[in-house]
């Protein structure tokens, strides 16, 4: 076998190992399972009378592709859980002492949550039509929607990993991880149009990925005007994906040599 | 050595201000047990660890199976097996599981790592637990789980960082015994510990490691005479009876027993009879024994002796004069 076919079998082999352990901690997927199914509720029916948005029969059409997009980002904790972990309990030593691809173990880690944010995703997509959110766009559309959101949220896993790599705890990654996250979120188109806010914060909620990526997905599932927002979502994602698969390889090298 | 299986000349790697590896030369020819005996703290998971590939030495070089650990290191990982003080295994992964990944990450392919992983879960009595996460594992089994994944891929060289540290004594002679079985099968094996009994008992050589430089090496006897040996420990019930001990019990040592606060201690040579004669001579002499006791070397013993200092303590500048 080539040595990229052994880096592909490789990743393989320690995505598989990190899906196996998800049903045997069901704290873990009670996280992204019950508690993103829980702020579509809230949202719906907690603030969904007291916000206006333009433009949109009902505020679920408004908040689904927003509260995805959300949900998405942080499907990456599972990565950095996991990863915190690992290099605690000495199985990247393991990892590092067998004859296997370097970058199997990052790449492995990452992989499995695009299948835990597949499992989200399903979720919140019944869960929205259960509420009353409408697909208005056409299957193209919203299967291309699927796979912005699973891309999106892949480029988190890398972000979530590069914040593990640099947390002494799965505590502090998590807690770093969320402080960075929750504010981007939601000073972004995400549950309220940028429209009323602030001046300064509009500024910013306009300018975030976030909103692009929101806005990209709008387009793709209720047929709201697109833009260039699809193409700059895509190009936001593998940026992303790019800046922080670097930095994480090349702060795993670092970490794990001290 | 052409044909040693692990060497390393001048070894030496700095923490920031901590130089954990101070020059440390070691080696192993193949098919033997090479121990390294120190400490907390004194170098020796260093030393595994830049062996092992996990860390690039600062100077100094290191071979292992014949292969350069910086140049070699990817060809050299396909050659060795580690189990940790840590038992790297996966808790929420079941102990077939854990093997049968190990085996696909070494290349094995699909079916060899199942059969592998099967035939090693019997070898260490784990079938019974094969299906059981390994979170439920007691700690016994799990430092089992975690040697036989570093044998998964038969290599012939095998690092076991401190592998009973922290087992109970049954589990502990288990791990021996196993580790035995490998070496007769031709395996050659780095092993850490703190205990000196666990390096008498499995090592060929040893080296003793403080402050990351080899202090003393050779063959368990040769150490062992250093350190002295047993010694026997008597607790007199009479202070005044000091002098009649002495006389009694000099006949059956080289050195003068020493006695101190009504304690007298003497090293026991082979051959005269050992605590069983001690006893009768004491009895004869009318010496009263308050209490009685074959005391083994132990690591502390060795570092007192090599060192002049107690293993935990900073070092002394007496380290060059008590090696020497």
């Amino acid at each position: 076998m080539s040595s990229l076919a052994y880096a592909v079998s490789d990743t393989a082999v320690v995505a598989k190992r990190n899906l196996l352990r998800i049903p045997r901690q069901p704290d873990l997927w009670v996280s992204f399972t019950i508690q993103p199914v829980l702020f579509v509720l809230l949202f719906v029916y907690v603030f969904g009378g007291a916000i206006q948005t333009p433009g949109y029969d009902d505020y679920v059409d408004f908040l689904m592709p927003g509260i995805i997009v959300q949900t998405m980002s942080f499907g990456g904790f599972v990565t950095a859980l996991g990863l915190s972990d690992d290099l605690r309990k000495g199985l990247v030593d393991r990892f590092r002492s067998l004859p296997m691809a370097r970058s199997a173990v990052l790449a492995g880690r990452t992989l499995a949550d695009v299948a835990t944010n597949t499992v989200s995703l399903a979720l919140m997509i019944v869960v929205g039509l259960l509420v009353g959110f409408n697909f208005s766009s056409g299957p193209l559309e919203v299967v291309g929607g699927i796979g912005l959101l699973l891309l999106f949220g892949y480029a988190f896993s890398w972000v979530f990993a590069f914040i593990a790599l640099n947390s002494s705890s799965s505590e502090g990654a998590q807690a770093l991880g969320f402080m960075v996250i929750f504010p981007l979120t939601f000073a972004s188109s995400a549950f309220v149009p940028p429209e009323s806010m602030p001046s300064w914060l509009e500024s910013f909620a306009k300018a975030n990925p976030f909103s692009t990526v929101v806005d990209a997905t709008r387009a793709l599932f209720v047929d709201a005007p697109a833009g260039n927002d699809v193409w700059g979502a895509v190009a936001w994602s593998v940026g992303l994906i790019a800046v922080f698969a670097a930095l994480s390889v090349y702060q795993y090298r670092r970490a794990v040599s001290t | 050595m052409a044909d040693a299986a692990i060497e390393a000349q001048g070894l030496t790697k700095s923490f920031g201000d901590v130089r954990a590896l101070d020059g440390i030369d070691l080696s192993a020819p193949a098919g033997s047990i090479l121990g390294l005996l120190g400490p907390n703290g004194a170098g020796k998971t260093t030393a595994v660890r830049i062996l092992t590939t996990l860390l690039p030495p600062d100077g100094g070089s290191g071979r292992v199976a014949g292969l350069d650990v910086v140049r070699d290191a990817a060809a050299l990982r396909a050659q060795i097996g580690l189990a940790g003080q840590y038992a790297a295994v996966d808790e929420n992964l079941t102990g077939f599981e854990n093997l049968e990944m190990v085996g696909r990450l070494y290349h094995l392919g699909r079916r060899p790592a199942k059969e592998r992983s099967r035939e090693l879960l019997e070898r260490f009595s784990l079938t019974d637990a094969a299906d059981r996460l390994a979170k439920t594992y007691s700690g016994g089994m799990r430092r089992r789980l975690d040697l036989a994944a570093a044998l998964v891929a038969r290599p012939p060289v095998l690092f076991l960082d401190e592998p009973t540290t922290g087992l109970d004594p049954r589990s502990r002679l288990q791990l021996w015994e196993t580790i035995e079985a490998r070496v007769a099968a031709g395996t050659t094996v780095l092993l850490t510990t703190q205990y000196l009994d666990e390096a008498d008992r499995l090592s060929d050589r040893i080296a003793v490691i403080d402050q990351g430089r080899v202090i003393a090496e050779g063959r368990p006897d040769e150490l062992k005479s250093r350190v002295g040996g047993e010694r026997l420990e008597v607790t007199l019930e009479e202070y005044a009876q000091e002098p009649a001990a002495i006389e009694a019990l000099a006949p059956l040592t080289d050195e003068r027993p020493k006695c101190e606060h009504g304690i007298l201690v003497m090293p026991l040579s082979r051959g005269r009879g050992g605590i069983a004669e001690a006893v009768r001579r004491l009895d004869m002499a009318n010496v009263g024994i308050a209490d009685i006791a074959v005391r083994r070397p132990t690591l502390d013993d060795v570092f007192i002796q090599l060192t002049g200092h107690a293993a935990e303590e900073p070092a002394d500048e007496d380290l060059e004069e008590a090696v020497a």
